[in-house]
């Protein structure tokens, strides 16, 4: 039992090691004075350095920080009138049809959302770039909030808006004053998620970015096929603590209502960009 | 009156399900029905099913399917342990951490560990097999994707396990069944629900990758993802590259209905 025990132990551990590995190997050699992934030279911040000083590489982060920023914001607010919506629909079938429609962003792979946006935007004669990319962020990121909002409205207990309409309260009172406190944890996952969401996205935005305008995950992937460069190490680096901040600071966040993180809401958010 | 507007303020909604979920996939449709000089014709769905796309087509599910297995095989005795710990939350939350850092990221680490000079390279030498090319390999690409997929199906079938009652695994106990029995008989159909949405996080996208092919593969495989990629940017064929989507659509509303449909049976009974 106890040789199980250590032989169990291992595999969780190699599994944990395998998941961090490349991490912690790009954050190393961010630090390497040889300018190359492998042999350790000698310790250098020069690639901080040249991140820092990269103007270019600066506006792409704040680009990329608008986009994911506003459209979280809007999407949000897309989401919430789409879970009202969704649960103001009496009929069970009608329901259902708004909720596949609602997963169809989700499940569908990233190249037929960034390929059939492309289409979209071209035929609508919106110009590819900044719009172009805050559309299609808007665009995939509702259905996740909507999906993050739903159960809190579901759990609401009706009797709450129907004591405050005894009350005297209007429609409005109902919403500001009733709805959207109760569901307020729901509304913060899904901003959350969808600022995740944004930060992450590579695929969709690099069919839809055109040329000259460019986000983080676009300008990595046209760095890193040039072949190996420690700036991007650098930048990874950087990106990982901010995420680790990020994450923490969502978890502070959700874990302050629900005591116990789902493992179910999480997978729902599986889905990689 | 005050369903008039209830009906204006849901027009955002209903507008971004018109807009972005309805009219892409319409538009895909549509595309596909023409070539490159804008004719109406159905020459892409023929040069689809021409020897090369389906030759293209199968190694795109067969390497699908392989990292779906490597994946499920990694992931599923992790996960089962992952519920036998102390603090099971915050191991969790450690597997998720992964997948917060840009894919991209991860994806291209492993040019430097994958490389003639990388740490895995060292390690062969070492052990005296020598160097070997591993970048730009079918083998490369696997591992990066499971890699990269992994905690979407480490999730799905923890919180499968999680839900298990453990006075059944007791009772298997009880009646005489060995540990293998247990798992085969017992656990393993109760949380098949979790398998099979894992797989399904992984299967389709694992199709439609594109960025790992291009840098961990180097162009050595070639998915439904690249090629739609490569129509729509590189050789501004849209038409085809649309047919190829919509094949990727027929696929995926497969296999969910294959998923769902059989899930429905189940809770029916």
């Amino acid at each position: 039992m106890e040789n199980r025990n250590r032989w169990s132990n291992l595999y969780l551990a190699l599994v944990f090691i395998v998941l961090y590995a490349p991490i912690f190997y790009l954050m190393y050699y961010s630090f390497n004075s040889g300018g190359t992934m492998h042999e350790f030279e000698g310790f250098t911040l020069d690639y901080y350095r040249e991140v820092v000083q990269d103007t270019r590489l600066i506006i792409i982060v704040i680009n990329t920080l608008v986009i994911a920023l506003l459209s979280s914001a809007i999407a949000t607010i897309i989401a919430v009138i789409g879970a009202l919506a969704i649960q103001h629909v009496r009929s069970r079938r009608a329901k259902n049809t708004l909720l596949s429609l609602n997963n169809v962003l989700i499940v569908s792979p990233d190249v037929i959302i960034g390929a059939s946006f492309l289409i979209l935007f071209t035929i609508a004669g919106v110009k590819l770039g900044f719009s172009s990319v805050l559309l299609s962020h808007i665009a995939f990121s509702v259905p996740i909030a909507v999906l993050m909002i739903l159960p809190h409205l579901e759990e609401m207990s009706p009797t709450l808006t129907d004591a405050a309409r005894d009350l005297g309260a209007t429609r409005r009172d109902v919403l500001t004053k009733v709805i959207l406190p109760v569901i307020r944890p729901g509304i913060f996952s899904g901003f959350f998620m969808a600022l995740t969401y944004s930060l992450d996205d590579f695929a969709v935005t690099f069919f839809v970015t055109g040329n000259g305008y460019s986000t983080l995950s676009v300008e990595i992937y046209s760095r890193a096929r040039q072949g190996v460069s420690l700036s991007i190490n650098a930048l990874s680096t950087l990106i990982f603590l901010f995420t680790v901040l990020l994450v923490v600071g969502y978890y502070f966040l959700t874990a302050k209502k629900a005591k116990k993180p789902s493992a179910e809401r999480t997978a729902e958010a599986g889905v990689p960009r | 009156m005050t369903s008039k507007a209830k009906q204006v303020y849901l027009i955002p909604y209903y507008l971004w399900i018109a807009l972005f979920v309805i009219a892409p996939v319409l538009l895909i449709l549509y595309y596909s029905l023409f070539d490159l000089n804008g004719k109406l014709t159905l020459s892409n769905y023929a040069n689809f099913f021409a020897p090369v796309y389906l030759k293209m087509t199968l190694s795109s599910f067969w390497y699908a399917f392989l990292i779906t297995v490597f994946s499920l095989l990694v992931a599923y005795p992790a996960a089962w342990l992952l519920t036998r710990t102390k603090h099971k939350q915050l191991w969790l939350l450690l597997i998720i951490l992964p997948t917060w850092i840009n894919l991209l990221l991860k994806t291209y680490a492993f040019i430097g560990i994958f490389g003639t000079f990388g740490p895995v390279n060292s390690i062969l030498d070492v052990l005296g097999i020598g160097e070997k090319q591993i970048l730009f390999t079918g083998f490369s690409f696997v591992f990066v994707s499971v890699y990269i997929f992994i905690p979407f199906m480490i999730l799905p079938i923890f919180s499968a396990l999680e839900d298990l009652n453990p006075t059944l695994l007791s009772a298997a106990r009880d009646l005489g069944a060995s540990g293998w029995t247990t798992f085969r008989r017992v656990v393993f159909p109760l949380t098949v629900s979790g398998v099979r949405s894992g797989c399904m996080a992984v299967f389709i996208p694992a199709l439609s990758l594109f960025m790992i092919t291009r840098l961990i593969a180097g162009n050595r495989v070639i998915t439904l993802g690249t090629a739609i990629e490569q129509h729509f940017l590189v050789t501004q064929d849209w038409g085809m590259g649309s047919t190829v989507a919509v094949f990727l659509i027929v696929v995926m509303a497969l296999v969910m209905v294959l998923a769902g449909g059989r899930k429905g049976a189940r809770n029916g009974k």
